[in-house]
């Protein structure tokens, strides 16, 4: 699904904050991310989901190279991961409904044809009833809950997570994990970059990604 | 038809209750740039549709004179010593008269063409002592004219002091001077557009530059660049509409108000003055249709632009 080959990623002259990253996404994996904070999690989410070009080595996304990606082929690939981000990324001019249905929009689906479908997703995450206020009104958790319905509503391949449980509290935390542990299960892969042990004991069937000096270290 | 045809999956069954409100436009709408975008585009639409407008007027007026110009001539005939005028008026007459292509002439009395003067040099004046030419005004058949250089023999001929003039110099001028004021209406018209095309793409710059963000998440969830730009020129046709019939109606309504003005107007000395030159002032319904297009023109030229400069943004992103 992804391949690193000898991947590093430096900003301006420094030091390269990734370096010689070789590791593989498969298809129907479930991995934790986790390290130390500024090891460079975000930075590797964010090559994961092709919005920076790594400054040397090859990633393959979904059998392509992506330095060889058009535009279009870019936009193709992004439509089979789902991103959670970790300041979350809603729009603002927008109700929680549209920010859900986002991906489904953008792809021209008719509205009529999703709402059911957003509409079971959000009474799941719990945001139903809030379903048509904006991000400005909502906590910290709502929009994290938002976020991820958003992340998940397009039935992804791959479902990037940075620190999707940062922002709610423990039970509630268990309850989205299922909700991964779920989409898993249906077949997608899932990384889900984050600093909370008691969320990664919680799933042993994952293999863990620690990040650390700017390496990568797998243990399955 | 077939009862074998296999039978299309109902559409599934939603609450009405529960459908949401119409959705919102991806790129904001209800800025205060969209505002004064929506107030530029007025107000040039505004200017533009009367530089056309004024164009138009002009232009028909113009038409106007030069057709009623071509439908007249006239005949001068100077007092000459050693030469009866009323002889040579006479002569002039029946000549005229049985040119082909005169349909039909008028001949100005003494006392009719000393009227004539009367504007220039006042009233109460006794001007029998002023040697004051005759004038003998010919309509002709604009479609078979008389033979000018012919007539003009034939006058020489007849009255060597009578001077045919078929107004062509004037109906020149006249042309020229319209000429010129639909070129300064054009330039106008265009310098307007132009400065309107600068707006819409400065604002749409502006816009893209603000919405990044938006930008940047539209992306991310899949959103081809495509997308993202008929999102925005549906934004800025629906600025450019609103500005584009706002002007445009302000307009019309500009050119409806000017012709009731001008009725009022009209037998007062101003009044004819400016029908002597407009005509009537009085746009027809094909300006009014030209001043609606324009306005329609702007507001899709407005989304066009926009979703143009939009792919080039998105292009630079990449």
């Amino acid at each position: 699904m992804l391949r690193f080959d000898n991947v590093g990623l430096r900003y301006g002259p420094d030091e390269e904050t990734l370096k010689d990253l070789n590791f593989s996404i498969a298809p129907k994996s479930f991995q934790f991310l986790t390290g130390p904070s500024g090891a460079g999690k975000t930075s590797l989410l964010k090559l994961l989901m092709l919005s920076m070009k790594p400054s040397r080595g090859k990633i393959e996304a979904f059998g392509e190279d992506s330095s060889k990606l058009s535009k279009e082929a870019v936009t193709r690939i992004r439509r089979r991961i789902g991103v959670v981000f970790q300041d979350f990324r809603l729009l603002d001019h927008l109700t929680l409904y549209e920010n859900v249905a986002l991906p489904l929009r953008v792809v021209g689906r008719d509205e009529a044809s999703y709402r059911a479908e957003v509409f079971e997703l959000l009474r799941w995450v719990g945001l139903f009833e809030r379903k048509y206020a904006l991000p400005a009104v909502l906590s910290g958790g709502e929009k994290q809950r938002a976020a991820i319905a958003r992340a998940v509503i397009g039935q992804p391949e791959l479902l990037l997570a940075d620190e999707p449980t940062g922002n709610v509290d423990p039970p509630l935390a268990r309850r989205l994990l299922r909700l991964f542990v779920e989409l898993h299960k249906s077949g997608a892969a899932v990384v889900i970059a984050t600093h909370d042990l008691d969320l990664m004991d919680q799933y042993d069937a994952a293999k863990r990604f620690v990040l650390a000096d700017g390496r990568l270290h797998v243990y399955e | 038809m077939s009862t074998n045809e296999p039978r299309k999956a109902a559409p599934p069954k939603l609450d009405p209750v529960e459908a949401p409100p119409p959705p919102k436009p991806l790129a904001p709408t209800d800025s205060v740039a969209g505002r004064s975008l929506v107030i530029v585009i007025a107000i040039m639409t505004f200017l533009a549709a009367l530089a056309a407008g004024a164009a138009l007027l002009v232009a028909d007026a113009s038409a106007d004179w030069r057709k009623d110009a071509a439908r007249e001539m006239s005949v001068q005939v100077k007092v000459m010593e050693g030469r009866d005028i009323d002889a040579d008026v006479a002569s002039v007459t029946k000549l005229v008269a049985a040119t082909p292509g005169v349909r039909d002439i008028r001949v100005y009395s003494k006392a009719e063409s000393e009227a004539l003067l009367a504007p220039w040099l006042g009233q109460g004046l006794d001007l029998a002592e002023l040697p004051t030419p005759r004038m003998i005004v010919l309509r002709v058949d604009p479609a078979s004219p008389p033979n000018l250089a012919t007539l003009r023999k034939d006058l020489a001929e007849a009255a060597p002091s009578a001077v045919l003039d078929d107004h062509r110099l004037w109906v020149e001028r006249l042309s020229q001077m319209a000429g010129t004021v639909v070129a300064i209406a054009a330039l106008i018209f265009v310098l307007i557009l132009a400065a309107m095309t600068a707006t819409v793409a400065s604002a749409t710059r502006a816009a893209v530059a603000t919405n990044r963000e938006i930008i940047e998440v539209l992306h991310l969830v899949g959103a081809a660049d495509d997308f993202i730009a008929r999102e925005y020129r549906k934004r800025f046709w629906v600025l450019g509409l609103r500005g584009a019939f706002i002007g445009g109606g302000g307009a019309a309504a500009f050119f409806i108000a000017a012709r009731l003005v001008a009725r009022r107007l009209v037998a007062t000395p101003g009044g004819d003055q400016i029908e002597a030159m407009f005509g009537t002032v009085a746009l027809d319904a094909r300006g009014f249709a030209i001043i609606f297009g324009l306005a329609a023109l702007v507001a899709f030229s407005t989304g066009v632009l926009s979703r143009e400069i939009v792919l080039g943004r998105l292009r630079e992103f990449h």
